[in-house]
């Protein structure tokens, strides 16, 4: 059923390698990034399926990739994460596009059924 | 709810504030002083100079009429006396004892100056030798009388006016004659008192002056205006003798002025008395002192009325001025509190939800590698110490949207509320510091209480302050009562009591005044302005009442 190719990136190297290590242990397929750039690189050299993008990063931040990306790859489904508490409560716009938003500390549960669900929806 | 009246304020804050009152007042106060003490001086002024000239005029007359009437009397008595000198000179006492020699003296007299009643030659002896006259008086003796030696002694007698046999006022005057022999006699005549009475008429002042004759004893010799007919009493105090001149005498009683003049009549007993008090001048200062004091009546009216006017204007202006910055030191007050818990929140969150994050991957990551590994060592045990984590991974979570939920409403939006949520999610901001100092909070809503649709964010703000003070007003072990009540179908209230130190009645005025604060250099004193005018704002209302010592309660009562 979960068979989609992730990309998570956040500049949290604990936090999103263990999301990644925790996605493996349920049999998805999941690498990570620590910053915009590398998820640039990475996704040049590999397609993946959906990303998780953490909104506030140092260099480019999460908004900016998130432009990048969706230039690079319109149909990239792209989930957000940010550690500004529930989606009405972020005071910044989210971009057009982005499949949903999640608040940190995310739920494991709910992060791979928003995934799927996105992944769902591509397909 | 049940405040006892005198209590409960209910305020719109700066419509009763005593400091309006006092500048009011103070500026009403000052206002008459300086318009009302010119006005008054100069009335005064001109009361007095008025008076005064008023007094000189009626002096200048009281004098006039004196002078004159004294003068016209003294000629009238001096007249009649000379023509009776002359006579006893030019006629010998046996050229006047004849029949003829008597009748044609007295005729002549008559003739020639009027006002004689009768004439009698009275010898040395006092007896009566010849009498013309109408009355049967001949051979009347005299010689017990005591004007008969007076005559006697000093050679003229002028007597004080009476009845006498001729049953009519009258007064006479005798001259004495020394006969070569060394013997006397006397020429006695009775001069009708018609004839002092006809010049009072005839200088009658329009009857705006009393003139009148009294004797020795203060009995009237002439009518008086003031004090009645001839022989009645004059009250006035018999003047002493100063010769033939004027005195004047001045006396107020009752608002009004008395001159009194008077002078003795020379050669007589009689008193000449002048005064002016049915003085038409004296009606006309009457009508000017009434027209003063209706004109300072007006002007004191209108100038309290253009006064207070002024002030309640003046007082309102600076009231509406004083309002509109307060409003918008609230606004920059209330914007920059919520712009900073915003700030902070913002800042607090992301720097506490990512660690939270990764606490939350971390052991989710454990729990996963026990979960998907059954034969773990202790799995069990290590699966709930996992879940302990992510519990308190949870806790924390909620405390930082909490906190992001509170700061971020600057913009009021109105949506449906549950009150008791509402405050319990308030609570939750000092439930620590409760916690710690054993206070006691508790929520009680009664049954039936509507939901509301009002501002959330503004709401937590007004029930934060309150319950933020009641917290620092009672001492450790307190107790904070919340009652959740709809006292109409319209309305829902929320009261909240402690039993903390109370606040003072003098404090209780002003507690919701901009800048008050009893807490000194700790408190802004616009907590509960802020409040009252949110609360204002969500179209309800707020009433405190309080005793010293025993606590306070507010209560909010919003619409429904």
């Amino acid at each position: 059923m979960n068979k989609f190719c992730a990309l998570l990136i956040d500049d949290e190297e604990e936090l999103v390698s263990t999301l990644t290590e925790r996605l493996e242990f349920r049999g998805i397929e999941a690498e990570y990034a620590v910053s915009g750039s590398e998820a640039i690189a990475k996704m040049r050299t590999k397609p993946y399926d959906v990303v998780v993008v953490d909104m506030k990063m140092p260099g480019l931040s999460g908004l900016d990739l998130v432009k990048i990306l969706q230039k690079e790859h319109p149909s990239l489904p792209i989930i957000m994460i940010t550690g500004h508490g529930a989606p009405a409560d972020e005071q910044v716009e989210i971009p057009a596009g982005v499949f949903d938003y999640l608040p940190k500390p995310v739920s494991i549960e709910v992060l791979i059924k928003k995934m799927s669900e996105a992944v769902g929806g591509k397909a | 709810m049940n405040h006892p009246e005198e209590d409960v304020i209910s305020v719109a804050p700066m419509a009763r504030i005593p400091r309006y009152r006092r500048f009011r007042r103070i500026f009403v106060l000052l206002s008459l002083f300086v318009s009302l003490t010119p006005l008054l001086i100069m009335t005064t002024f001109y009361y007095h100079l008025d008076q005064t000239a008023l007094q000189a005029e009626i002096n200048y007359n009281v004098s006039q009429i004196l002078s004159n009437t004294k003068r016209t009397l003294e000629f009238i008595i001096e007249e009649r006396l000379s023509a009776l000198t002359l006579m006893v000179n030019q006629e010998s006492f046996e050229q006047l004892s004849g029949e003829e020699g008597l009748l044609k003296a007295f005729q002549n007299l008559k003739n020639s100056f009027g006002g004689f009643v009768d004439l009698g030659l009275i010898d040395s002896d006092g007896a009566q030798h010849h009498y013309i006259g109408p009355y049967k008086l001949l051979n009347q003796n005299y010689n017990d009388k005591s004007w008969f030696h007076e005559v006697s002694l000093r050679n003229i007698y002028i007597s004080d006016v009476f009845m006498g046999h001729r049953n009519f006022p009258h007064f006479i005057i005798a001259v004495k004659k020394e006969k070569r022999s060394g013997d006397f006699y006397v020429l006695r005549a009775s001069i009708d008192l018609a004839m002092l009475d006809r010049q009072f008429h005839t200088v009658d002042y329009n009857r705006e002056f009393d003139a009148f004759l009294i004797n020795k004893d203060g009995v009237l010799q002439t009518e008086s205006v003031e004090y009645g007919p001839v022989f009645g009493k004059c009250p006035l105090e018999v003047p002493k003798y100063a010769g033939g001149r004027e005195i004047l005498s001045q006396s107020h009683s009752n608002g009004k002025i008395t001159v009194l003049g008077h002078s003795y009549i020379e050669k007589s007993p009689f008193i000449l008395v002048v005064m002016n008090q049915r003085s038409s001048l004296l009606k006309s200062w009457l009508t000017t002192r009434m027209d003063l004091v209706w004109f300072l009546l007006v002007s004191v009216v209108l100038i309290i009325i253009t006064i207070i006017l002024s002030a309640n204007y003046m007082v309102a202006l600076i009231r509406e001025a004083d309002l509109k910055r307060t409003k918008l030191l609230h606004n920059i007050e209330y914007t920059n509190k919520m712009a900073t818990i915003g700030r902070m929140a913002a800042g607090v969150a992301h720097e506490i939800n990512n660690p939270l994050a990764i606490i939350n991957e971390k052991a989710g990551l454990l729990k996963d590698m026990v979960t998907y590994n059954e034969a773990y060592p202790h799995r069990e045990k290590v699966l709930k110490s996992v879940d302990s984590i992510l519990g308190s991974v949870e806790r924390c979570s909620k405390v930082t949207h909490r906190l992001l939920g509170f700061g971020r409403r600057l913009d009021s939006h109105r949506e449906i509320i549950d009150l008791e949520t509402l405050l319990n999610e308030v609570i939750g901001f000092i439930a620590k510091e409760a916690e710690h100092r054993s206070i006691q909070v508790n929520i009680k809503t009664a049954e039936q209480v509507p939901t509301l649709e009002s501002d959330r964010g503004q709401l937590q703000q007004v029930f934060l302050n309150i319950i933020n003070n009641a917290v620092a007003a009672v001492a450790d072990g307190g107790l904070i009562d919340i009652l959740i009540d709809a006292p109409t179908h319209s309305t829902v209230s929320v009261s909240i009591k402690d039993n903390g130190v109370g606040i003072s009645e003098e404090n209780l005025k002003n507690i919701f005044e901009p800048f008050f604060s009893t807490k000194g250099q700790f408190g802004t004193g616009l907590g509960l302005s802020i409040t009252h005018e949110i609360v204002e704002k969500l179209g309800g209302e707020i009433r405190v009442s309080s005793k010293l010592g025993e606590g306070t309660q507010f209560t909010i009562i919003l619409p429904a």
